[in-house]
């Protein structure tokens, strides 16, 4: 068995994340987007687990996915203030910074 | 290594579905299929307890957690086309190219060597050996990560509260708001009308006929008005013929010449929800 395919496979998904980072204009897209990119890197760990024999891999695999859980309950409970008071999730429309 | 040569392609198609679709819900179900597939990935690395963990908690409950987002903010799920930065769309797929390109030119030129294999650190079961490690090893992580969570837990819900301005209309304050309403503005006292009920067709996205033949736009939710997917309720109502026809109660001649024909101004409601 060849660990390279699942290594490549993870840095498509994560460049294809990416991209929808920076082209996607609904906010929870682009949630969505940085989750894919997390899915991607923990495949990477998941795969180098088993490349080099020890569980530390699995282990960081499992914190990324507890801090994206955090991240997710924080990141939609921002969406959701900013979309009841601009009734709006477009990245966009939040700029009153720019001013 | 069939699973991965099956899953693959299925994962960076959906992942690049992801990119092109319009609604925010179908988004959410591609992203479903990733994960879904990258757990029958964990599976096939030698990692039971990150799979059952990635389809537990990542299709689970954060999946969940966005559809029910995308259910709160509704209305607003399709993105906009419009660009706000000129050429930021093809710059940004540029430079994603240019950069997945690099990382897998870079890769495609390593080699990793043998592949040592999990056999012997899973010796016991995977599970119990990711917790010799978790509260061994890595202890300290581990407890930061009930501070990361318990903060989580506050944030979200300091984040969701709102305060109450104004205090909370009771049943004598709406009633006589209504009131005054109707003195001022002549608005119907009543509660709202109830959306149509015909022969072959009973639901709320359609709205009742008035006297007069044209249907009332109070009958149903301006939700469902403002997603474009009322149904048109003339149509229905025209279909009494057809109904007649499939029971085999053939209305005489002169009846259905006379009748008024009442599909008059709302056919166009009928084409964009086809559209």
């Amino acid at each position: 068995m060849n660990t390279e395919p699942y290594i490549i496979l993870s840095a498509i998904l994560f460049t294809i994340g990416c991209v929808g980072v920076l082209t996607r204009r609904n906010a929870i897209v682009v949630f969505m987007c940085v989750e894919l990119m997390l899915n991607a890197s923990n495949l990477a760990l998941v795969t180098f687990a088993k490349q080099h024999g020890n569980l530390d891999g699995q282990i960081a695999a499992f914190f990324v996915m507890v801090v994206a859980a955090a991240e997710v309950v924080v990141g939609l409970a921002i969406i959701m203030t900013i979309f009841r008071t601009r009734r709006s999730a477009s990245v966009d429309d939040a700029s009153l910074l720019k001013y | 290594m069939t699973a991965f040569w099956v899953l693959a392609p299925v994962m960076v198609l959906a992942a690049l579905g992801i990119l092109f679709v319009r609604k925010a819900v179908h988004a959410a179900m591609l992203l479903a299929v990733v994960m879904i597939s990258l757990a029958v990935l964990y599976a096939v690395l030698d990692a039971p307890f990150l799979f059952a963990v990635q389809i537990i908690v990542y299709t689970g409950a954060i999946l969940m957690l966005f559809l029910f987002v995308l259910m709160l903010v509704g209305v607003d799920a399709s993105d906009s086309v419009v660009e706000t930065i000129r050429g930021q769309r093809l710059l940004a797929i540029v430079v994603g190219l240019l950069f997945g390109g690099t990382l897998v030119a870079g890769l495609g030129q390593l080699s990793l060597g043998t592949v040592v294999g999990l056999d012997e650190a899973n010796d016991g079961g995977n599970i119990q050996a990711l917790a010799n490690l978790l509260f061994s090893k890595y202890v300290f992580a581990f407890e930061t990560t009930s501070a990361l969570l318990i903060t989580a837990a506050i944030g979200a819900m300091v984040l969701a509260h709102r305060e109450r301005l104004t205090p909370k209309a009771g049943q004598a304050a709406t009633a006589a708001q209504r009131m005054k309403d109707y003195a001022e503005s002549g608005k119907h006292l009543g509660p709202l009308p109830a959306p149509g009920v015909y022969a072959r067709h009973n639901a709320v996205d359609t709205p009742a006929l008035l006297p007069d033949g044209t249907p009332s736009e109070l009958s149903v939710n301006r939700v469902l008005a403002a997603r474009g997917t009322v149904r048109s309720a003339p149509a229905y109502a025209e279909k009494v013929d057809e109904v007649e026809r499939q029971l085999g109660i053939s209305p005489p001649v002169e009846e259905v010449a006379q009748r008024p024909s009442r599909n008059q101004g709302s056919t166009a409601t009928d084409e964009e929800e086809q559209a």
